[in-house]
């Protein structure tokens, strides 16, 4: 990402394999954030069970918000596929109305879940709590910093095409916000199914 | 399509095929806990297979991982990353548990 300005001037081929280079140096990356995820999420059900006498996840969570925000990142995962898509087709209006879809389903997912984590610190439920709570935050506010980070990376990722136009390093950088954000999916997958649906049972 | 190029290389169709999977395997583990049809057991046994399949999706279809295309590094180190989480996530387990049982809790 901080090279832009060595890569124009390799020869075509050259340049192709240093952009192949960062994806797979990207996707290196995503396992090392797997990594992380597992463990946090091998924390949470350890700790689950220690409530320490205080509040649960049948009193804290809530099914239908759980299912809003699923549904909000799934439905911003898919709608970046669309803008990749347009991306492919060289379409560069289509590609940034798709990336404010992205961007604004996301938005709504990080508010839903400040909204969420403040009611239940001003419940008396906050990472102080118990065991449960401060694994609980420590999982889900870790995914959610990385989503609030991917918002970021949308914002500037549309200010790059809108002022340099489809080139093919915003291409290249493009492609691996595709796979942060999908991969962020692929987590909250875990978080639903781990956290969330069994907390409620 | 005459776009299509190797950094995506897809259509929209892969996309629209994993939205609706991923819109199935979604709404089944949470009908399930909703309605509590099932005994609590099979429903927690339900939920992982949903999030397994799930997410097996969202890596066939969003990512486009799939044997032949993706670079072979690529899916190396997917499967180094998942032979480490199932050692230090399953060995977390272990030994959690082998203590529970030893404090007699």
């Amino acid at each position: 990402m901080n090279l832009p300005a060595v890569i124009p001037a390799l020869p075509h081929a050259d340049r192709a394999e240093a952009y192949e280079q960062r994806a797979f140096g990207f996707w290196l990356y995503l396992m090392s954030d797997a990594l992380i995820f597992a463990l946090l999420f091998a924390t949470y059900v350890v700790m689950a069970p220690n409530t320490d006498g205080g509040p649960t996840g049948q009193t804290l969570f809530s099914l239908s918000r759980a299912f809003v925000e699923t549904l909000l990142l799934l439905f911003s995962s898919a709608a970046f596929g669309v803008a990749a898509v347009a991306m492919a087709a060289g379409k560069k209006a289509e590609v940034l109305r798709w990336l404010l879809v992205t961007f604004i389903l996301g938005l709504a997912f990080v508010a839903m879940e400040i909204d969420e984590f403040r009611g239940m610190v001003l419940a008396g439920a906050g990472p102080d709590r118990s065991g449960f709570l401060s694994a609980f935050f420590t999982l889900v506010g870790t995914h959610g910093l990385h989503v609030s980070a991917g918002l970021i990376w949308i914002l500037v990722m549309i200010g790059q095409i809108a002022v340099k136009g489809l080139t093919a390093p915003v291409a290249s950088r493009l492609s691996r916000l595709g796979l942060f954000w999908h991969f962020l999916d692929i987590v909250w997958v875990g978080i639903f199914s781990v956290v969330y649906l069994p907390g409620v049972m | 399509m005459q776009h299509e190029n190797a950094e995506t290389g897809h259509g929209l169709s892969p996309y629209i095929t994993g939205l609706v999977l991923a819109l199935i395997l979604t709404a089944i583990p949470f009908a399930l806990v909703a309605t509590g049809l099932l005994p609590k057991p099979a429903t927690l046994s339900a939920i992982m297979a949903a999030a397994v399949v799930q997410i097996l999706v969202h890596l066939r279809y969003f990512l486009h991982l799939d044997l032949k295309s993706t670079p072979r590094e690529n899916l190396l180190a997917l499967l180094f990353a998942a032979v480490l989480i199932f050692f230090m996530v399953g060995g977390t387990f272990w030994i959690m548990v082998d203590l529970h049982h030893r404090m007699m809790m």
